[in-house]
Formats: C-alpha cells, structure tokens, sequence
C-alpha cells in the first residue's frame, strides 16, 4: 500500500526541460515511475527522452491522466508553478526547489486553502519514495529497499542516512517522506505519521527533525495522543551555536522552544526512541522491531 | 541579510513610518555637521552596527551640545563595541547616527516576524520598550500582546485596536499606533523582511509613535527582486570567510574547532557536527554545499576550509541532487591549485557514488576512506589529532 506515492502515481515534471528537472526525470523513469508529461511554459509541443513537454499543467492532466507533480522550476517562478499544479488538480505536488521567498508560500498556503484535495510536500526537500514502486524526487533510488518502515524527515540527506543504514541491516522502507526545512512548508510530521498510522504496509517509522521551530514537539504531542506503531526520532543540531540562524525573537514566538535537548525530551516524553547520534537512527529502529 | 539602523530609517520614510530626524556620520567633523544641520538643542549619538544592545554597552549617548557632539562622536567611533549580541569579541564602530533628541512620554516594543508555526506574519508588542524581548517574555510574558496576522487580509485595524486597548491605549494613540503597524506591515512585506523590530517604539507627549530603533533583516531567498536592497549590504560588518562562502552560494558558519566539514545539506552538515563531537573532536565550521554546487563551487568549498587553518577535513557527500563525481572533481581541482596539506576523509554516497570514487581513485591523492558517517568522523578526530601534534 504505501503512503501518498505508488504504483498507479502518473507524474508530471514542471521544468523538465532544466539541467536538475531533466537529470532527475531520467533517473525517476529509470527507477519504475510513469512520468506521463513534462510542463515548460513556452516548449509545449516539444519532448523530453519521449516524454510529451506541455505549456500548462491543466493540459498534462486533461491529456495524460497526471495525478502528481514534481517540481524543479528555479524560485522566482515556483510558487506559481505549486498553485498552477493545485488549480489543475493534481493530488500530490512535490516541490524540489530551494530557495522560495517565504512571503512566496505565505500566499501558497492561503491558495492551497481552496483546493483541500492537493497535497503539497516540500519545498525544499527530496521528494517522496515508495521502494520498488515509485519515487518522486531527488533521493538516490538504489540506497532504498522495499519493507515496512516508514521514514519522514525536515533534512533530505540527513534522510538517506537513515535509509542507508536501514537497507544496510536488511530492514526495507515502505515509504519515504521529505518534508522540506523551510518555514512554511506544506505536508508536516503530523500529516505524515498519520498517514503511516493508517498505513497496514508499515510496522514503524524513523521521524528525524532539526533544531529551530516547534514542528518536532507538535508532532510529540500528536505521537503521545494517537500514535500507536514503534517509532525512534533523532534530532540534528545538538552541537550547533545557538543564536546564528535562528532570528532574535524567533525563539520567542515558540515560546522558548526550539533547542535539540528540548525536541528530544518531548519526543522521548511522547515515547519516541530517540537516537543517541546521527550514526545509530538504523540500529536503533533494529531494536524495536 | 542585516542592515544598518540609519539605513532601516530610510526605509521607513519610504513607507511614512515616523522617525526621528537624523543624519549619518563616518567622521566626528560629519557627526559635528549633522548636529548643525539638524538644529536643536540635543541630539544622540548611535554607533552603528549589525547587533542589538548598543545602548547597555555604551554605544549610544545624548549630547547637550556640540562640543559634547564632538566628543561622544570621538569616543564611540572606532571604539570596540561589546554587547549581549556581538559575542566577547566585540565589534569596531564604523560609522554614527547623529539623531534629534525625541520627546518620549513611554517606550513599547514593536516586533514582527513570519512565524512558522501560523504560516503568517505574527507582531508582538510589548509595554516594556527599551528591554531585551527574551527578559520580557520569561519574566513578564504577560506584557507581551501578539497579532496573528491573516496572510490573505493583512494586518487588520481592529485588531491593533485590542493590542492597544489592552495596554490602556485610546484614542488618537490608539489610532496613531493603528496607522504605524499597518504602514510597518506594508514595508515588511513590499521588502521580503524576515523580521522587523522596534525597541524602543516611543510614545511622544503629543501622542504619536516614532520609530527610534530599526532592525530589519530580509529574506535572503527574494533578494533576486530587491536589487536595490543588496546594495545596502555592509560587508565589513560580516565575517570575511562567510561573505566569501556566500559569493558562492554556499551556506557557511565559521565555528571554533580544528576539523573542517564539507557536507551536502543542512540537516547532515549538522548531524557531521554532531557526530565529530560525539568521537571527541570539534568542528572548524557548518558547510552546506547546497545542491546544486558545481565543480567551481566545491573547489571555492576547499579553499575556504583551508583557510581557516584546520587540522583535518571531513568530507561527507550523500548526494542525491548532488552528484558525488563533482564532489570528487572540485576536491582535485581544489587540491591542484592549493595543494592540501591536511589529512583528508572522505565518505561518499549516493548519485554516481561509483563514478565519484573512481574519479578519487584514479588521482592519486592520499585519501583516508570512510565507509559511514561514523567511520569517517572517527577516522577524522584521530587524524586531526596526530596533525595537530605534530
């Protein structure tokens, strides 16, 4: 079963005619995923490796059936290229790219309001994997393993550690989630950890998350309340110096949360096993099964 | 990205924010003048710099006359600024705000910022201007009042009214405080601001809010829109090796250890720092290379490692938009024109995992191979280790 991302997934790639979107799409292709259309404003009629380039995402659904997105559309033009793909209808939109405008999402997240069956993962982030099935994104498809631990995660390659040290002890993954570290993203843990609660193809899950902002202790109230398979967190940015990213009064809004220590306490709170260091997310999750 | 004080008061005016009248100053002879030009019988003196809690570490002075212009100006200018927010180290002053004396009857706080936990811009106001928000918030968090602002309708009137009612406000300072947040919210969102914040925002006697401190920093992703703003960037106010890595695209943090990391993507690059403390060691630095760095921009990677006279590096690669073959190219281009002296670690994973091995393989460079993080970040502490010793 999996979650968000199978076998049946029809995708469309915006900006597949880029040098990322274009290397990217012959490695999702390659990997077993139908891309039914590509989307460049301006290339309609061309194509891509045989995949049909249309001028809009409306034409992409209308004439191949897409039902995802994947974006790789440069940041001035991303936010746009997100709404297009909600208005069009597309289910699932994932956004690759790096370096949107937050005042860009802002708006994203107000339209998105109006199209409640689309859902958006990232941006920035890596894209979502379901092993042996189909991958939408950036990960590097032959680290993964088809299996029933699922993985969500705010730092992409901080995600294909965790799965390279799962498929390294012969544990396979179900599905694989980036959700994206920017500020104002779309799917977040909580989203995501239901849908892997609902999921009878995972048995438990890694959640890993980073310092700053209050995504990680949400999700560890929501993991105390409603979250009943085995599940080990980590949090990245133990040793980092407080102050340098993180904004003056952003600490403040969250009302003091943020730090590494505090995420981990809520988290083991919630009965999360929490991962001493970066290199035993793996064996930790071996533990519990 | 930061500006200056007096630069965030320009910009006010563009939007009609009210501020004090003043002039900057690179020189106590042009401190001397902007008091003469701004007439008046007393005027501040406002070093500037890219940090918070100037006036506590000495930074900021009225003067009675201009002779005690001239004398503040001497002292503050090229004076070391140490304050809460500079760190031990302290930072040179550069440049003054000579500003008119304001007439302030009481002092708030005004800060706005885009709050991730609402996906919309959040302003905090507190009673208790010319304090650091932080002490506020954990010794009075009840002065503190908060907008959460609806991103699709703005900031609306009514509810600054509440704020200002709560804080026993009514009135024309009711109305004036109205008409200040929603011109603030105008240019916090025109300029792509990550933050704004007022401390003090004065109460005067005839019942208006001024500005008298501006503190805007910008979203560095839309800065492609606001050509204008990059030029008030002051690079002397930034660390030299972090607006090197920045000409570069490379996100970079100078920190204090001997080990220098080159990593792709924040959440590993902070994890690598994590794991090198946990063997024992201490990290020179975060590099995040991005995604997207090319040949060039990993060689420009290396160079700045090297310059910060490192013991060892660390390089730890799980590419996935990143291709492990322009790892392992910008690694000898970098060592071709520098020629590496320190010991180098290297695990590389993931997109073209084998062609980037290869590529190493077939260089020649000494390399010491890790085949996982941990091996690597061991194999790291150890080597710098023995360089250091010698």
């Amino acid at each position: 079963m999996a979650i968000f991302v199978n076998e049946h997934t029809r995708l469309v790639v915006q900006g597949i005619t880029g040098s990322a979107g274009g290397f990217h799409t012959q490695q999702m292709v390659a990997y077993g995923t139908k891309v039914v259309a590509g989307v460049t404003p301006g290339k309609g009629g061309q194509s891509f490796e045989g995949i049909p380039v249309m001028d809009t995402v409306a034409e992409a659904v209308a004439e191949h059936g897409a039902n995802a997105s994947v974006i790789y559309v440069p940041p001035p033009f991303a936010a746009d290229a997100i709404m297009e793909a909600a208005a069009a209808g597309v289910e699932l939109i994932v956004a690759i790219t790096e370096g949107i405008p937050v005042l860009d999402m802002m708006k994203v997240k107000v339209f998105l309001r109006d199209y409640p069956n689309a859902r958006l993962v990232g941006p920035n982030c890596p894209g979502v994997i379901s092993p042996g099935k189909a991958k939408i994104g950036i990960m590097p498809g032959h680290i993964h393993l088809p299996g029933r631990v699922g993985v969500v995660s705010r730092s992409g390659t901080l995600t294909y550690e965790a799965v390279g040290q799962l498929s390294a002890l012969n544990i396979g993954q179900s599905t694989c989630v980036g959700i994206g570290g920017d500020p104002i993203n779309g799917t977040n843990f909580i989203d995501t950890l239901s849908a892997f609660q609902a999921d009878a193809d995972t048995d438990a899950v890694i959640m890993i998350g980073e310092i700053g902002g209050s995504a990680e202790e949400e999700a560890a109230a929501w993991i105390a309340e409603n979250f009943t398979k085995p599940i080990v967190g980590f949090i990245a940015g133990k040793t980092a110096p407080p102050g340098k990213r993180m904004g003056h009064a952003g600490a403040i809004i969250s009302g003091g949360k943020g730090t590494a220590s505090e995420k981990v306490a809520a988290l083991e709170a919630a009965g999360v096993k929490v991962a001493p260091n970066p290199s035993e997310m793996g064996t930790t999750l071996k533990t519990l099964l | 990205m930061k500006i200056h004080e007096h630069q965030g008061k320009d910009l006010f005016k563009r939007f009609g924010i009210p501020v004090p009248r003043g002039q900057v100053a690179f020189s106590v002879d042009e401190a001397v003048a902007a008091a003469d030009a701004l007439g008046g019988d007393f005027w501040v003196v406002k070093a500037q710099i890219h940090a918070g809690g100037r006036g506590k570490g000495g930074g900021v002075k009225l003067a009675r006359s201009k002779a005690e212009v001239r004398e503040l100006a001497g002292e503050i200018l090229g004076m070391n600024l140490i304050t809460q927010q500079t760190g031990p180290e302290g930072k040179i002053v550069k440049r003054l705000y000579i500003e008119e004396g304001a007439d302030i009857q009481d002092e708030l706080y005004l800060g706005m910022l885009v709050d991730r936990a609402t996906n919309a811009v959040t302003i905090m106001v507190s009673t208790e201007g010319g304090t650091e928000i932080e002490e506020v918030a954990e010794h009075n968090p009840s002065a503190i009042h908060k907008i959460h602002v609806n991103a699709a309708t703005g900031v609306l009137p009514f509810q600054v009214r509440n704020v200002a009612k709560a804080m026993g406000m009514s009135g024309k300072l009711s109305r004036s405080l109205t008409s200040f947040v929603h011109k603030l919210y105008t240019c916090f969102t025109e300029l792509d601001c990550s933050m704004a914040e007022i401390n003090p925002l004065i109460v005067t006697s005839d019942q208006k809010v001024v500005a008298l401190d501006a503190k805007l920093s910008f979203d560095s992703n839309a800065m492609f829109r606001h050509k204008d703003l990059a030029e008030l960037r002051d690079l002397s106010e930034e660390e030299p090796s972090e607006i090197k890595a920045s000409e570069f695209d490379l996100s970079y943090i100078k920190l204090d250890g001997d080990i220098g990391c080159l990593v792709n993507g924040a959440g590993l690059a902070m994890a690598t720092m994590d794991i090198l403390k946990h063997c024992g060691g201490e990290p020179a630095n975060f590099l995040d290379v991005g995604g997207s760095a090319t040949t060039e921009r990993v060689t420009e990677a290396f160079k700045i490692l090297i310059g910060d006279n490192v013991n060892a590096i660390f390089v730890n690669i799980f590419g996935g938009i990143m291709k492990c073959d322009t790892i392992a190219n910008g690694l000898i281009a970098a060592h071709k024109t520098l020629g590496l002296k320190v010991p180098l670690i290297v695990r590389l994973e993931g997109t073209n995992v084998e062609l980037g091995k290869t590529i190493l393989r077939e260089s020649g460079l000494t390399i010491l191979a890790a085949d996982s993080m941990a091996d690597g970040a061991v194999k790291a502490v150890d080597a710098a280790r023995k360089h250091r010793e010698g």
